[in-house]
């Protein structure tokens, strides 16, 4: 079975972000990117499906600029074995990357998808709800366990109480959550392979997909700063505080 | 034009964040319909009729909706939306798992967790784990959106709507419910806690948990942790606030052996009054913190339970 995992390049998750001074977004230039945590899971899981003999082949798909070809080469360099990237330079949101994804599983037949659940620049959560559903796929979100089984995937997700388990059929859609996996570091000889790997680069329109946004962002802002508090010497001072100054307690 | 909220139920009642919901809907037009879809939820739809600014309950019956799997709801929801302009959702995992199927089969953006509603196409939502909020405006016909249920006033009971009987859509057939692993706690449910006490790395242990429990019970407070905490297995991951966690903004934070990572901050910031306990002076905690004490927490907590019980 192919197993076709999608990466998204962001900012570097330790970055302190800064909103652009006329508040179109945020600033992106000489900022350190990388791979989305919860991609890296994605594709660790992929490849400890390989490891195990369910997976046959691991595609990489992404899309965005030219640079997201590093992204892929990280994921390569991890283990996957060949990538796609839809190159453009828009402006992608999460229900263009589900088409483009949608129109790459059409033509590549993974018999599963692994994303992340969310990408930490825009916060979304809907890429692969809304590629399952572009696809008439079963989605297993949030997974924090899964396990293949002939035809189905046993997935235990990550909910508000707990976990819950579910079987869904295959083909499918999975997003992970942070204790799906330990994402492994790639090594020097697995990246200098990596290089060697094909990436096949496409562009939206020869896959027919329009990617014109349909969210406008007016204004992107920095959220009201807390104001400065203070530090006490004593738990009878905080308590005081708390019930005299504050009334919380 | 109308809007439909769709509730997530126990069976016996709409979730809490239901009427936060109705109350961010109410923000985006009027005329408040309802969904409760499940088998044997009579008693969740007239929870659900029960409050304020709700025009009507649909009450969609059928076995296949008793687990709120995606696959059979989302075409049940999508069935329905053209008639509405609006379908609203919490934004907890039973929202974010359904929304974006929804909007995707309408073939519609969908906005996640907004926060303030501008004008009924326009909206407000956190993005880079609360580092940043952006104002997007939507052109689509239907609007799918998840709202975030500690930015609204939750609706008041009060309401009496009437309940309409809808069939339902069958099962789908490409997913099955085997069950589930629930955290039992006596303690206030995460998100809708008055106070919230949290712990970290710092607390060494899940054994050391304990302290906090005990912290917790004298204030009638919710039990959170950082993702440290559960990754180390100290406690499950449901009780994980932050970006990828829960998001709180209970009256009374208190962070005990928390450093204050971006991603920790994100689900708790705009708690009314943050407090923390760190013996590490320098942490990022302290710049978010309406109280600090710099200390050993397993001095400081035992000291604060003492202190709280005499009052």
């Amino acid at each position: 079975m192919k197993v076709l995992v999608a990466v998204k390049r962001v900012i570097d998750y330790n970055v302190k972000i800064r909103v652009k001074a006329d508040n179109t977004g945020v600033e992106t230039a000489n900022v350190k990117m990388s791979m989305n945590p919860f991609d890296e899971i994605a594709v660790e899981e992929a490849i400890r499906m390989k490891e195990k003999g369910q997976a046959t082949e691991i595609i990489v798909f992404s899309a965005g600029p030219a640079q997201c070809q590093e992204t892929i080469r990280t994921a390569l360099a991890m283990g996957a074995d060949r990538g796609v990237l839809v190159q453009t330079d828009a402006e992608l949101q999460p229900l263009a990357v589900a088409k483009l994804l949608k129109a790459v599983v059409d033509k590549e037949q993974p018999g599963l998808v692994i994303v992340g659940k969310q990408a930490i620049d825009d916060d979304s959560n809907q890429t692969g709800q809304m590629a399952a559903a572009l696809l008439g796929w079963s989605q297993g979100t949030f997974a924090n366990k899964l396990n293949l089984a002939d035809g189905t995937a046993e997935v235990k997700r990550e909910v508000d109480g707990g976990l819950e388990n579910i079987k869904i059929k295959l083909p499918a859609v999975i997003t992970t959550d942070l204790r799906l996996n330990e994402p492994r570091y790639a090594s020097l000889p697995n990246i200098m392979k990596a290089k060697k790997k094909p990436i096949e680069t496409l562009a939206p329109d020869a896959l027919g997909v329009d990617v014109a946004p349909r969210l406008k962002v007016l204004k992107v802002e920095e959220p009201p700063k807390r104001k400065a508090g203070i530090k006490v010497k004593t738990v009878a001072e905080l308590v005081d505080k708390l019930r005299n100054e504050a009334g919380v307690i | 034009m109308a809007i439909l909220v769709v509730a997530a139920h126990d069976g016996t009642a709409v979730r809490a964040n239901v009427a936060n919901a109705v109350a961010a809907a109410g923000q985006m037009g009027s005329d408040v319909a309802v969904l409760v879809a499940g088998s044997n939820c009579g008693e969740a739809a007239k929870s659900a009729a029960a409050i304020q600014g709700v025009a009507k309950v649909l009450q969609a019956e059928d076995a296949a909706y008793a687990n709120w799997l995606a696959e059979d709801i989302a075409p049940l929801v999508a069935k329905l939306a053209p008639a509405y302009s609006h379908v609203v959702m919490a934004a907890d995992s039973v929202g974010k798992n359904l929304a974006p199927r929804v909007a995707a089969l309408l073939d519609v953006a969908q906005i996640s967790e907004a926060i303030q509603v501008v004008s009924p196409d326009t909206f407000v939502r956190p993005i880079y784990a609360g580092n940043a909020l952006a104002t997007v405006q939507t052109s689509d016909k239907i609007k799918v959106v998840t709202i975030r249920p500690t930015n609204f006033k939750a609706a008041p009971a009060g309401g009496s709507a009437p309940i309409e009987q809808i069939g339902g859509e069958g099962a789908k057939g490409l997913s099955s419910y085997v069950g589930a692993e629930l955290s039992k706690s006596e303690r206030p449910e995460l998100t809708s806690a008055k106070i919230v006490v949290s712990g970290g790395r710092g607390l060494g242990s899940g054994e050391n948990f304990k302290i906090l429990e005990t912290l917790a019970d004298k204030l009638g407070a919710g039990l959170g942790a950082s993702r440290a905490a559960v990754d180390a297995g100290y406690v499950p991951n449901d009780y994980q606030v932050g970006q990828t966690g829960k998001v709180v903004a209970p009256d009374l934070y208190i962070a005990i052996g928390i450093s204050g990572a971006i991603q920790h901050l994100a689900g708790m910031k705009d708690s009314k009054t943050i407090v923390a306990i760190n013996k590490d002076e320098e942490a990022p905690i302290f710049q978010v913190a309406d109280y600090g004490i710099v200390g050993d927490l397993f001095q400081i907590v035992p000291e604060l339970t003492a202190a709280v019980e005499k009052k």
